[in-house]
C-alpha cells in the first residue's frame, strides 16, 4: 500500500521527532563523552584539560561502583516484581462485578499522580519515622518494638515506596488488558470444569504477557533513574546508592564532574545491557 | 524578551525613591530555616526603606546547595544573593566568585560582626559574607532529670561525665534517653558531630601532608566511645537522627541531654513547641578529660553577593539591612529577644536585654571557644572546625558519614568503617590531585 | 461483560475491593487529614484520626509564606505547553510509523524510548551551560522544551500504538475518494484517534508535573512550578507535620483532581495496543 510519495511523506513527517531526540540524545551524550575525558572540577578552576581513561578507571575501580550497580538491580526488580505482581491480582479483582467500581478505581489509581518528591516525604516523616510515624504507633500498639525503618530496612522501604507510586500504573494498564479478555472463553473453561488457578494459568496470565511487556519496559526506563525517593529519605546511606545516585553524588556533592560524567557513560551502558535483556525476555511480546 | 526589558525599565523609571537610586528587584536563594524565614517576614520593611523589591527562592538546604552551588560555577547569575554557609564561603571567595564586601557603611559598623564568624566568612582578610546569624555547639540538658540523677553539670563537663550522666539519666521504661545526639549520615548532619566529637578526642581529618587520618588510634577511640554510649543510653534508631529528630525528641521531653548547635536553645526553651522549655540547662561542649579542644563547632548562614551581577548596589543594601543592628532591634520589638538571630554581632551580647535570655552567655562562649584555624590539638593543613574547607570536603565527609551511620545502625563494626573511611578519602583527594 | 454472580460474591468482591483501595489512598488521606490539624494534634499520640479541631491555619500560613498561585501556573503552564508541543511532533511521527513502517521502525522506536535512560544527573553541568548560552535559565520556555523532550519518546511509543489499531483500510479508503494527506489525518485519523490522544495527552501532563529534577535545577524565583515549591517545605528546622502535608495536599490537589475526572479517558486509553 506504500507508495513512494507517502513513503518520502512519511519520512519527511517522521523528521522532527526524530531530529529533535537526536539532538536532545545527542547533545548531552557528546557532551558527557567530552567531559568524561577531561578532569573538570568546577570549584577548582573548572576544565583542566585531558587526562585519558582516568575517570572511566576511578569510577569503576571506587569500592562504591559494584554495590550501586547492584542496589540499583535490586530496586528497579523489586519493584517490578512488587508491582506486577500485585498489579495481576488487583486488575483481577478491580474487573470483578461489584458496588462502587469507578470509586475503588480512583482510589487505587490515586498515588500515579502524586509528586514522588512528596510522596517520599510523606512515607518517611508521617509512616516510617520511628518516633512519630504512624507505623511506630501502631507496632507499640501491638507491643512491639517500633522500627527505624531508613536504616535498619532501608532497601525495602524504599522498595515500598516507589512500588506504592508505580502500582496504580501496572494496575491500569492489566486491567484495561483483563477487560479486552474475551469472557465467553473464560465461561467456556468454567463450564468444562477448568479449576480456577488453571483458568488463570492457561488462559488469563498468557493473555496478559503484552501488557505486562508494557509495564515492564516502561516502568524499568523510569525506575532505572529514580532520584527524588532517595535523595529525600536515606540520601545513599545504609547501601540504598544506586548508580544514578552514585552520579549525583560524584557530580554535585564531590563536585567533579569529569568523574561523574563517566559514571554517567556507565550508567548508559548498564540501561542498555538491561534493555537488550529485556528485549530478548519480553520483546516477543512486542509486536513493534 | 525586549517588550519585557522595556517594561521593566519603565517600572523602574516610575519607582524613584527618595534616596534618588533606581528601584530593583533582587532575587535571593535561601535556606527554609525559622530565622530566614522570619526574615522574609519583614521584606516589606527594606523595601520601605529603598524601594527595592525582593523575589525568594526558598529552598532546603541540601537543595539550595546544589542549586547555588551550580549557579556560581557556571556563571549563570540567576541570583542577586545567595545564602551560604562558612564552608562555602572562603572557597568560593579564593575563586573570586563573590564581591568583596568591604565599604559598607559606618552606621553598618562591620567591626562589630563576631571575630570569630568574621574569620571563617574571609579570605585573606576580606570578608566575603555577612553573617545573618551564627552558631557553636553546646550542651542543653534536662534539670530536673539531672537533679534526679543526683549530679550536677558543671560548666565546662568532659565526655567521661556526660557519659555517666547520660548512663543515669535514662530510663527507657519511661521513655527517656540519657543522650540525644546526631548520627544521621551528611556531611553537615552527623558528619559535622562526629567529626567535632573527635577533634575534642585528639583526632583530625588530614595531617599536613594532606593524608587521611582514620587510621589513627584517636579516631578508633572517638569513634568507639560514641557507639558504645549511644547504646547505653541513646535512643533507638539515632542512625536516622538528625538536628530536626532530635529537636523533636527533646521537645518531647525524650531526651535528657543533647549537644547540638546553640541556636536551638530558643526552640527548646519556647513554651510554644517545648513541653520542657523551663527545665533546660546549659554548658559547654565537652572533651576527652585531657585534651584541650572541645567539641565545638562553628557555623554561620551568611549572605554573599555572586560576582557579576547587574543589582550589586541593591544587594548591598539589603545585606546591610539584614545583617544589621537595626534588624536585630526591629525583630526584638515585634516578636522578644528571644527571637532575634544570634551569634552575629558583638554588640548584641553587650545588649542588656539579651543577657537576660538564658542560653545568651553560654552561646557567646560556645562561639569563642571555637577557633577554625586551630580546630585540633595536632597541627592540620586546613581551615574549619566540623569541615575541612576544600572543595572536595563535602563529598568524602558524606560518604564517610554514611559509612559511620552504618554503624550506628550496627550494619558494621568501628573497625570496617574506618578501614573504608580511610580508603574513601585517599581515593577522592588522589582523584582531585593531592 | 455481564457475568452473573452470586450477590454474596459481589459483596465479598465489594468488601475486598474497598478495603484495599482504602489501604492504597490511605497515606494520601492521612496526609489530607494531617494538614487541617494543628502542629501538636499532628504528632500527638496516640495518633488522632477524625476527632481533632479542624483548622485551616497552616493552609493560611504556606499561603502566606509562598506566593502558591504563581508556582501553580508556572506547574500549568510546563505541564501543559510541553505536553501540546510534544503531541503536535508526535503525531505526524506515529503516523508515519504505524501505516507506513519500514524495516527499521521498531528499531527507531526502541531508540526513542532509550533515549530516556540517560541519567539527567550526569548532564546538569551542559545543559546548564547550553542554558546559560541561550538565555533560557529561569524561563517557562527552556523548561517547556526539555520536559517536552523528555516526554517525547513516550509520546511518540503511545500514539503509535493506538495508531496501529485503526486499520488501514479505512485511509486506504479516504485516500480512494481523494482525500490528501493533510485531510487523511486531520478529518479522517484524528477523530479515530481521539480517545488515545486523550490519554497520552494526561498522561504526559502527569508525568511533567511530577518532573522533580530539571524543574528545580533550572528554575529560580520566576519559572518555579510546584517542584520547587515542596522543596521550600521539606525539613526545615523542627518537625511540622501539618505545614508538610498542607503544603504537599496544594502540591498535590490540582493534578489529583484532574486525574480524578479523567480517569475515564486514561482507563480507556492507557492500553497501548494491549487490547485484542
Amino acid at each position: 500500500m506504500a507508495t513512494k510519495a507517502s513513503r518520502s511523506a512519511a519520512r519527511l513527517m517522521m523528521a522532527p521527532a526524530v531530529i529533535l531526540l537526536l539532538g536532545w540524545m545527542l547533545v548531552p551524550l557528546i557532551m558527557t563523552l567530552w567531559f568524561s575525558f577531561r578532569k573538570y572540577l568546577p570549584l577548582r578552576g573548572g576544565d583542566l584539560g585531558w587526562t585519558g581513561f582516568d575517570n572511566y578507571v576511578r569510577f569503576v575501580s571506587s569500592s562504591a561502583f559494584w554495590p550501586s550497580v547492584q542496589t540499583t538491580l535490586i530496586i528497579v526488580g523489586g519493584v517490578l516484581l512488587i508491582t506486577v505482581c500485585f498489579g495481576v491480582l488487583l486488575a483481577l479483582l478491580l474487573d470483578q462485578p461489584m458496588w462502587g467500581q469507578g470509586v475503588v478505581r480512583i482510589l487505587v489509581i490515586a498515588p500515579f499522580f502524586v509528586m514522588p518528591t512528596v510522596s517520599a516525604l510523606v512515607w518517611k516523616n508521617m509512616f516510617m519515622d520511628p518516633t512519630n510515624g504512624l507505623f511506630a504507633h501502631l507496632f507499640k500498639f501491638f507491643g512491639a518494638t517500633p522500627i527505624s525503618w531508613m536504616s535498619e530496612a532501608s532497601l525495602p522501604s524504599i522498595i515500598l515506596i516507589v512500588s506504592w507510586q508505580w502500582l496504580p500504573f501496572a494496575t491500569l494498564i492489566l486491567l484495561t488488558a483483563i477487560q479486552s479478555l474475551d469472557s465467553e472463553q473464560l465461561e467456556a473453561a468454567e463450564m468444562d470444569g477448568a479449576p480456577v488457578l488453571k483458568r488463570f494459568w492457561f488462559i488469563i496470565l498468557p493473555h496478559l504477557s503484552r501488557a505486562m511487556t508494557v509495564v515492564i519496559l516502561i516502568q524499568t526506563i523510569f525506575l532505572l533513574s529514580i532520584f527524588a525517593e532517595i535523595f529525600v529519605t536515606t540520601g545513599g546511606a545504609f547501601g540504598t546508592r544506586t548508580l544514578s545516585y552514585l552520579i549525583f553524588q560524584r557530580v554535585l556533592e564531590s563536585q567533579n564532574v569529569g568523574l561523574g560524567s563517566a559514571g554517567g557513560v556507565y550508567a548508559i551502558i548498564l540501561a542498555n545491557i538491561v534493555a537488550i535483556f529485556l528485549m530478548r525476555i519480553v520483546g516477543k511480546n512486542l509486536d513493534a | 524578551m525586549s517588550l519585557r526589558n522595556a517594561l521593566r525599565a519603565a517600572t523602574a523609571v516610575s519607582t524613584i525613591t527618595a534616596s534618588g537610586a533606581l528601584a530593583e528587584t533582587i532575587t535571593i536563594a535561601t535556606v527554609n530555616n525559622g530565622d530566614m524565614i522570619r526574615m522574609q517576614g519583614y521584606t516589606d520593611d527594606f523595601t520601605a526603606k529603598t524601594g527595592h523589591e525582593v523575589e525568594w527562592v526558598t529552598l532546603e538546604e541540601n537543595v539550595l546547595r546544589q542549586r547555588v552551588t551550580t549557579d556560581i560555577t557556571t556563571k549563570g547569575g540567576q541570583f542577586d544573593i545567595m545564602t551560604i554557609g562558612m564552608y562555602e564561603t572562603p572557597i568560593w571567595g579564593a575563586n573570586g566568585w563573590l564581591v568583596p564586601l568591604d565599604g559598607l557603611s559606618a552606621e553598618y559598623d562591620a567591626d562589630d560582626i563576631l571575630p570569630a564568624m568574621r574569620n571563617g566568612l574571609s579570605h585573606d582578610g576580606t570578608l566575603y559574607a555577612a553573617p545573618f546569624y551564627g552558631e557553636s555547639s553546646m550542651i542543653m540538658y534536662r534539670t530536673d532529670l539531672m537533679e534526679k540523677a543526683g549530679m550536677t553539670m558543671p560548666d565546662a563537663p568532659t565526655w567521661e561525665f556526660i557519659r555517666e550522666a547520660a548512663a543515669a539519666m535514662t530510663d527507657r521504661d519511661n521513655d527517656i534517653n540519657g543522650i540525644c545526639l546526631r548520627g544521621k549520615a551528611g556531611w553537615g548532619e552527623g558528619g559535622a558531630f562526629i567529626t567535632v566529637t573527635a577533634n575534642s578526642f585528639g583526632a583530625r581529618w588530614f595531617d599536613e601532608d594532606w593524608t587521611a587520618q582514620f587510621d589513627q588510634p584517636e579516631w578508633k577511640e572517638a569513634l568507639t566511645f560514641f557507639v558504645d554510649m549511644m547504646a547505653e543510653s541513646g535512643p533507638a534508631g539515632y542512625a536516622t537522627n538528625g538536628f530536626n529528630e532530635n529537636l523533636s525528641l527533646f521537645q518531647q521531653g525524650k531526651c535528657g541531654m543533647w549537644i547540638d548547635a546553640t541556636v536551638a536553645a530558643s526552640f527548646v526553651t519556647n513554651p510554644n513547641d517545648s513541653t520542657v522549655a523551663d527545665k533546660v540547662g546549659f554548658a559547654l561542649a565537652p572533651n576527652k578529660d585531657g585534651v584541650e579542644k572541645r567539641a565545638n563547632w562553628l557555623w554561620a548562614w551568611a549572605l554573599g553577593i555572586p560576582a557579576g551581577t547587574q543589582k550589586e548596589d541593591a544587594a548591598k543594601q539589603f545585606i546591610e539591612w539584614a545583617t544589621s543592628k537595626d534588624y536585630i532591634e526591629l525583630v526584638a520589638a515585634k516578636e522578644g529577644w528571644a527571637n532575634v538571630p544570634p551569634g552575629a554581632r558583638t554588640s548584641l551580647y553587650a545588649t542588656a536585654e539579651y543577657q537576660e535570655v538564658p542560653f545568651a552567655k553560654m552561646t557567646l562562649d560556645s562561639i569563642n571557644a571555637a577557633d577554625p584555624t586551630n580546630p585540633t590539638v595536632k597541627p592540620v593543613p586546613y581551615v574549619g572546625i566540623q569541615f575541612v574547607a576544600i572543595p572536595e570536603f563535602a563529598g568524602i565527609a558524606t560518604e564517610v558519614s554514611q559509612e559511620f551511620s552504618a554503624v550506628y545502625a550496627g550494619q558494621q563494626s568501628v573497625d570496617e568503617a574506618l578501614e573504608k573511611a580511610q580508603a574513601i578519602t585517599t581515593e577522592a583527594m588522589e582523584a582531585a590531585g593531592y | 461483560m455481564a457475568r452473573a454472580v452470586t450477590p454474596k460474591r459481589k459483596a465479598i468482591n465489594t468488601a475486598l475491593a474497598w478495603a484495599v483501595g482504602l489501604l492504597i489512598f490511605f497515606p494520601i488521606l492521612w496526609t489530607i487529614l494531617t494538614s487541617f490539624k494543628t502542629e501538636a494534634q499532628a504528632i500527638n499520640d496516640p495518633p488522632i484520626f477524625l476527632f481533632f479541631d479542624w483548622t485551616l491555619e497552616n493552609y493560611a500560613v504556606v499561603q502566606e509564606r509562598s506566593n502558591y498561585m504563581r508556582f501553580l501556573w508556572n506547574s500549568v503552564i510546563i505541564a501543559v505547553g510541553s505536553t501540546i508541543i510534544g503531541i503536535i511532533i508526535a503525531v505526524p511521527a506515529a503516523w508515519s510509523m504505524a501505516f507506513v513502517p519500514s524495516r527499521r521502525t521498531k528499531d527507531i522506536l526502541l531508540w526513542m524510548l532509550s533515549t530516556k535512560m540517560l541519567p539527567a544527573v550526569g548532564v546538569l553541568y551542559p545543559i546548564y551551560l547550553l542554558f546559560i548560552e541561550l538565555g533560557l535559565l529561569d524561563s517557562r520556555a527552556g523548561l517547556v522544551i526539555v520536559l517536552m523532550l523528555i516526554n517525547l519518546p513516550i509520546i511518540v511509543w503511545m500514539l503509535y500504538t493506538y495508531f496501529k489499531e485503526i486499520p488501514g483500510e479505512i485511509l486506504e479508503a479516504a485516500r480512494m475518494d481523494g482525500a490528501s494527506l493533510k485531510e487523511e489525518i486531520l478529518y479522517v485519523l484524528t477523530p479515530m484517534a481521539i480517545p488515545g490522544i486523550a490519554s497520552t495527552v494526561l498522561l504526559n501532563i502527569i508525568l511533567a508535573w511530577n518532573e522533580a529534577f530539571w524543574t528545580l535545577n533550572l528554575t529560580a524565583a520566576q519559572a518555579a512550578p510546584l517542584t520547587a515549591f515542596i522543596a521550600s517545605y521539606s525539613s526545615p528546622e523542627g518537625l511540622f507535620y501539618a505545614k508538610l502535608s498542607a503544603a504537599s495536599t496544594m502540591a498535590i490537589a490540582p493534578i489529583l483532581i484532574l486525574g480524578w475526572f479523567s480517569q475515564k479517558q486514561l482507563v480507556r486509553g492507557l492500553t497501548f495496543g494491549a487490547v485484542k
